[in-house]
């Protein structure tokens, strides 16, 4: 469904990501694990189009993506949930998720806030309260409901679980298995591997810009490397 | 650049010998040369030199501090203003002292006068640029821009209502003590402040500071005073050229001193790139000449112009010039080395 | 008291035209985080199509009906859109991604671009706006308000409510507040970004085109420069209010109006040009988010 082939970023003289190829088939779960400045956000910002790629290809659904604005890329079902929880701040609960179906013109965006509201009750709550009053964890469901309001046929999901306490990462994980389960392609970039290779059916290690390992998530979940460096030994 | 550096470590009698033959070269230029110039051209080579010292004192504030100021001419003013009131105010009673007779006072004494209202004239536009600065230059980028375009336009509002230096009708029968002489020894003084300034520790400080100000701050460069004082240093030159321009044209007005004043210094320095002083003096000298040039077609001048600066900043942000220094003699050694080939 | 009224009516007539004016650079700041440094001359501009647009249906002595009127604003609206959107597709467009400066050097290229081109074609000498309605003084206890100022202040609480419709009602202006709340994010809704960014600056061009129709009518003199220093007031009326803030740049424009005709009526006239730039400062130094602007919200 998604092809990256020999992808190539920098910014001025740093060379951000060398060389990398993934690719995701359609119904899978891919997860994307490495450290902090490994370059993960990057390449997601990339296949979104908010980043120039340098070097090399990305396909989706067979067709050439590589340098479309990010517009373009949303209405292909290539939507992309930023990490960082970036929700407008000044709008409501109602209106970030309304920006979310900014695309379409269809009926169904009613049934599909309807949806929204059933994964996440807890903003159907706060549906007119404003967004930047919102608790990280409901932000971060706002977010994860915003790109739910586009219909994607594939999501990119930055850090869903970043800075949020422990029970709620369980949380977000159990919903990013729903999704899932509702026919939805992901691209999981994660930096809580041990979560991330449970959930997932496919992962990645990015090493410093470089794909350093890949391989179904069970057995790269006990590789030994992956457990010392990101596992904790665990 | 680092070729050039060892001529900070001149001893003092070399620096003043250097000087006495600079000083000798503008006697001269001003005794045999002069004279056979036709006075058109003169005039625009002088109001060329005087746009030089504007231009280069506010890349000294917005090229090497990177504090984006729009208030040059206001400081220019205040420099203008301020000798000019000294020099007919004051000038009779100095030049009573020195045994000269106001109305031909000799060169002598009249340059007396004229240094005498330009210190004073450049302090107060220190003093000004000093007490606008510690408030305004909290602030950044587009908001100091427009904070300082502000102080501009209150100084002319404030010369426009203040009936001692003519307000609104200008100041007439300034006596014109400046000329080719005096012109070319003050732009040639600016000149040698600004590039040692700029090649010293507080050059580099203040190059710190408009890279990176936290890094800046971090390293233990006192930022904020270094921004002040570029900015005070800067209006006090801006001073030297006001009142030159005062004791050159023997009469100011309100309205020269406008915002539209200030943007044509700055386009100045943008064009010759922010933080290189011999690209400031090339384009002072150049954009002094360019509308005589354009005269023939005065109508198109300005647009053409304005143009100009708006195709610039989208192909060649970076100025005509470029960031570095402008050194003719690379540019002959480079010739020569061509040559030998 | 009568007389201050009197201050109080004439200021808000000056001011609401320099709220208009100021919400096309709150807009545009809001969205870019950039000065249009041109926008005055957009103002001025618009009035000259105004004059044009009036010189062609005929409207020349007094008598004209309100066709005529909104004939003339729509024209006068409408080629400032267009021009806005020229300006941006080809100054500052390609400056996106420089340093700011660059863009504000670029913007100031602009304005002086307008003047001269103004100048060129115009020519430097003031004309004539016609009086497109018939003048006529009503009483209201005693404080006069002319025709048009009941124009300026019904025209433009027209716009106002219509640029609230636009920005919080529709589709578009949905868009317009989320690509000033972040870019990024918004392209990642779906949200063309760039055509999101030229519909701002038809819009805030079509508002300081309606300024100065209406600016015109109370001051019939239309020259090239006339832009000038009515675009830096406008620009310290949007900081005033805090620039990037809608509600902000009416309020600005408000207290500047009324700040001026207070201070010209009983202090002194000839400072009156100074008022605008002393707020400005004391703003800046003691609240540079602007009279409405939040510290550390959605437009820092």
């Amino acid at each position: 469904m998604l092809e990256v082939t020999n992808l190539d970023v920098r910014y001025g003289a740093i060379h951000a990501i060398r060389g990398v190829s993934l690719s995701v088939p359609e119904g899978m779960v891919v997860t994307l694990i490495g450290a902090n400045g490994a370059g993960k956000t990057t390449i997601l910002r990339t296949l979104s189009g908010l980043l120039r790629a340098t070097g090399g290809g990305v396909r989706f659904l067979g067709d050439e993506i590589t340098g479309l604005p990010s517009h373009q890329i949303v209405k292909r079902g290539l939507v992309h949930i930023p990490e960082g929880r970036i929700v407008f701040a000044n709008m409501s609960v109602l209106e970030n998720l309304e920006l979310g179906a900014y695309l379409r013109r269809d009926r169904e965006v009613k049934s599909d806030l309807e949806r929204v509201f059933v994964l996440f009750p807890r903003l159907k709550e706060r549906i007119h309260q404003s967004a930047g009053t919102l608790s990280g964890g409901e932000q971060q469901m706002l977010a994860i409901g915003r790109g739910l309001m586009s219909r994607p046929r594939f999501l990119l999901m930055d850090e869903p679980s970043l800075g949020l306490a422990p029970l709620l990462v369980q949380g977000i994980f159990e919903i990013v298995r729903e999704i899932h389960r509702q026919g939805t392609t992901i691209l999981l970039v994660e930096q809580n591997a041990h979560m991330a290779l449970q959930v997932a059916d496919f992962a990645y290690v990015l090493e410093s810009g470089h794909i350093v390992m890949s391989g179904p998530a069970a057995e790269i979940a006990q590789d030994p490397r992956v457990r010392d460096a990101y596992l904790g030994g665990a | 650049m680092s070729e050039l550096a060892p001529e900070r470590f001149l001893p003092l009698p070399t620096r003043l010998l250097r000087f006495g033959l600079g000083l000798a070269v503008i006697v001269l230029l001003q005794q045999f040369v002069l004279p056979g110039i036709n006075p058109y051209f003169a005039r625009i080579l002088i109001l060329a030199e005087i746009n030089v010292i504007l231009a280069v004192s506010l890349n000294l504030i917005n090229g090497f501090a990177g504090q984006f100021s729009l208030g040059h001419a206001g400081f220019m003013a205040i420099g203008g203003y301020v000798s000019a009131a000294f020099a007919v105010s004051a000038g009779p009673a100095v030049l009573a002292v020195l045994g000269a007779s106001p109305e031909a006072p000799g060169p002598a004494p009249s340059f007396i006068v004229l240094c005498l209202g330009l210190i004073l004239g450049a302090l107060v536009a220190a003093i000004t640029g000093l007490l606008i600065g510690i408030p305004t230059l909290r602030l950044k980028g587009d908001y100091l821009a427009i904070a300082t375009l502000g102080f501009g336009e209150i100084i002319r509002v404030v010369i426009q209502n203040t009936e001692a230096v003519g307000g609104a009708r200008g100041f007439i029968n300034i006596p014109t003590y400046a000329g080719f002489f005096a012109v070319t020894l003050f732009m040639v003084l600016t000149l040698a402040v600004h590039w040692n300034l700029v090649h010293s520790r507080h050059g580099r400080a203040l190059l710190a500071v408009r890279e990176d100000e936290i890094a800046a701050e971090a390293m233990g460069v006192p930022t904020t005073r270094y921004k002040v004082l570029a900015f005070s240093i800067g209006a006090a030159f801006a001073g030297v050229g006001g009142s030159l321009f005062a004791h050159y044209n023997g009469g100011l007005h309100p309205n020269t001193f406008t915002f539209l004043k200030s943007i044509e210094v700055v386009i100045m320095v943008v064009l010759g790139g922010m933080g290189s002083i011999t690209g400031s003096i090339l384009a002072a000298l150049l954009l002094t000449a360019m509308p005589e040039l354009l005269r023939p077609i005065k109508e198109y001048r300005m647009v053409i112009y304005s143009l100009l600066l708006i195709v610039l900043m989208i192909t060649r942000p970076q100025g005509i010039f470029g960031l570095g220094e402008f050194d003719p003699a690379r540019l002959l050694w480079w010739r020569r080395a061509r040559g030998a080939r | 008291m009568q007389e201050f009224l009197q201050q109080l009516v004439n200021g808000i007539a000056i001011g609401s035209i320099y709220a208009l004016i100021a919400l096309g650079y709150t807009m545009v700041y809001g969205i870019l985080r950039f000065v249009n440094f041109a926008h005055g001359d957009v103002f001025m501009v618009g009035a000259f199509f105004g004059l044009f647009a009036a010189g062609w249906i005929g409207a020349s002595a007094g008598a004209n009906g309100p066709a005529a009127v909104v004939v003339v604003f729509l024209a006068a609206m409408f080629g400032a859109a267009v021009l806005g959107v020229i300006l941006e597709r080809f100054a500052y467009k390609p400056v996106r991604g420089q340093p700011r400066l660059n863009a504000l050097i670029t913007a100031i290229g602009v304005s002086l671009f307008l003047e001269n081109a103004g100048i060129l074609i115009f020519g430097a000498d003031p004309k004539t706006f016609p009086e497109l309605l018939p003048p006529a003084n009503y009483s209201v206890g005693g404080v006069k308000i002319s025709s048009t100022q009941v124009m300026t202040l019904a025209g433009s609480c027209l716009l106002m409510l219509g640029l609230n419709f636009v920005v919080y009602r529709t589709r578009i202006g949905k868009a317009m507040r989320a690509v000033s709340f972040s870019r990024d994010a918004a392209s990642l809704m779906g949200i063309p970004t760039d055509r999101v960014i030229t519909a701002t600056f038809a819009l805030g061009s079509a508002l300081a085109a309606a300024a100065g129709v209406l600016f015109s009518m109370s001051y019939p003199r239309l020259d090239p420069l006339m832009g000038v220093m009515q675009g830096l007031k406008a620009f310290v009326a949007a900081v005033l209010g805090g620039i990037g803030n809608i509600p902000g740049a009416v309020v600005g424009g408000l207290v500047l109006g009324l700040a001026e005709t207070l201070v010209s009526g009983y202090l002194s006239s000839t400072y009156r040009d100074a008022i605008a730039f002393v707020l400005l400062i004391v703003i800046l130094i003691v609240k540079p988010s602007g009279l409405l602007g939040r510290a550390v919200s959605e437009k820092v």
